[in-house]
């Protein structure tokens, strides 16, 4: 009994270890140890989100309210998304010499490149923030709210990150097809117009969209000052468990036949 | 004590174009009803077990399964068909120099390594300077992995992975390990490893050095088992086909 606890404890101080050397392998790469490498990352979205409001707030700034933070409020869980997603996604092909050469839990890999993601997502919460003091928006507790949309969003890249790179293993051209496939979802998403126009049960329709339920959480919370109802929570997190589950699910399966196409 | 027993042990590896194509490609081909998956035994019907302190070498020509037996003994392939037990902690050196990462430092690698094969951090910490030590390595701990010349590299894997106790080693034709004086150093080590009880598995291309060292011989050739038992015996069986062909 003390012997299987030990033998426990230890399994989890070695994955422990792991994690931690991947996490700062991963950050190392990412930003070559230089702090312009870190400032280049926040540079992007913030350049994207400036094209953005110089060409769409003719179109849609006028009608919509703190028309800067709708947008950027879109963009920020959309790019923090992608971000993920794509680094998931060829977290297992990166490190098929490892991984066909020591045996080792591959989830590892997904999730060191996910702290990541998340880490540069933080950067780029901060400087949100900063736009939402000087857009005039009165900071308060109920921001505090945001946390769940963001757990929310973690897990569900983490879930997207485990199908993609399960299939990334297998078929090579799935890339090209997703770079497709998150340029519609993009569009999809209301980052730059509102779905106001559109009939009421055409509105419904957006909610299928997990992005954009994760948008529209952050929007009511900072915008338009309050906390969604439940139903909405129960989206969010219904959307990033199925997804999980499901990625987890083909993981556990197959994770011993990834080999074969490595 | 059976230290480790493969019973009825096949692997079939997936080939033909499958691993190439993209999705749109098997899509077409399944609408077209000719898509194909071609399975190809690379381990057939392999049965042998081995006991504590035993060292077994494993022969064989060029795509005999050798390698594949030994993914699937470390854990990092299963089996298709039969089954298999291994009875504690495994070292394994399948291609030493591989998986390092450039961009980081020698020392950075180091750690990376160490926690991928197991170890924890206070033993890495405990041990580093040990390995840099032996890996003669020591003024270049602050380099990018990717300065170090192909025999720095391995010199490095060797020493990272040897300087444990495991209870099995599997080495895959590593004793031929960096310049001639590193050579000489790491067969010590690795006798040392091998005398202090360690079961050895080990693939080599040298039969001289198989002779020397193994206690049991496996001979595989085109996945199958041809022969599996005392040393000079199978050796002597493998010579003759060596030298008929």
């Amino acid at each position: 009994m003390i012997e299987t606890i030990k033998g426990i404890t230890l399994k989890i101080k070695k994955n422990q270890f792991l994690f931690e050397e991947l996490v700062k392998r991963d950050f190392k790469k990412k930003y070559k140890r230089t702090l312009l490498g870190m400032l280049w990352s926040l540079l992007s979205p913030l350049m994207t989100l400036l094209v953005m409001s110089i060409v769409f707030k003719q179109f849609f700034g006028r009608t919509t309210p703190h028309y800067t933070i709708y947008l950027f409020s879109g963009n920020l869980v959309f790019q923090f998304f992608k971000d993920s997603t794509y680094g998931g996604m060829s977290s297992l092909m990166a490190n098929a010499s490892i991984i066909t050469k020591i045996n080792l839990p591959k989830y590892m890999f997904l999730l060191s490149k996910n702290v990541a993601s998340v880490i540069n997502f933080g950067l780029t919460l901060i400087i949100y923030f900063l736009f939402v003091a000087c857009d005039g928006i009165d900071f308060s507790f109920r921001f505090l709210a945001l946390i769940y949309p963001v757990v929310c969003l973690i897990l569900f890249n983490i879930g997207m990150g485990f199908i993609l790179s399960a299939l990334f293993v297998i078929f090579k051209d799935i890339q090209y097809l997703y770079e497709i496939f998150t340029m519609l979802l993009m569009y999809l998403s209301a980052i730059f117009y509102t779905t106001d126009a559109y009939p009421e049960h055409i509105q419904k329709l957006f909610y299928l969209n997990p992005l954009y339920v994760y948008i529209t959480y952050f929007r009511h919370v900072v915008i338009d000052g309050y906390i969604p109802a439940l139903p909405t929570h129960a989206l969010c997190l219904g959307y990033s468990l199925i997804t999980l589950a499901f990625g987890a699910l083909i993981y556990k399966k197959y994770n011993y036949k990834f080999l074969y196409y490595m | 004590m059976k230290k480790i027993e493969l019973n009825n042990v096949s692997v079939s590896y997936i080939v033909g174009d499958f691993s190439t194509v993209g999705l749109k490609d098997v899509v077409i081909q399944k609408i077209k009803r000719n898509y194909k998956v071609k399975e190809f035994l690379a381990v057939d019907n392999v049965n042998f077990s081995i006991e504590e302190g035993d060292l077994l070498g494993i022969v064989g020509t060029n795509g005999a399964g050798k390698s594949t037996l030994l993914k699937v003994i470390s854990g990092i392939m299963r089996p298709t068909n039969g089954t298999m037990s291994v009875n504690g902690n495994i070292a394994s050196l399948l291609e030493l120099g591989s998986g390092f990462d450039g961009d980081l430092t020698v020392k950075e690698n180091t750690f990376l390594r160490g926690a991928m094969l197991g170890y924890t951090r206070e033993f890495m910490n405990q041990t580093y300077r040990s390995i840099i030590e032996f890996a003669e390595l020591t003024e270049f701990e602050d380099r990018l992995f990717s300065h170090l010349s192909s025999g720095m590299r391995s010199r490095l894997a060797f020493s990272i992975a040897c300087l444990v106790k495991p209870d099995i080693l599997i080495l895959d034709e590593v004793l031929s390990v960096g310049d001639g004086a590193f050579r000489t150093k790491s067969e010590n080590k690795m006798m040392e490893i091998i005398k202090g009880g360690s079961t050895t598995i080990l693939v080599s291309h040298s039969l001289a050095q198989i002779r020397r060292m193994a206690t049991k011989v496996l001979w595989l050739d085109k996945g199958k088992q041809i022969a599996f038992g005392e040393t000079q015996e199978v050796c002597d069986k493998y010579e003759a086909f060596l030298n008929q062909k």
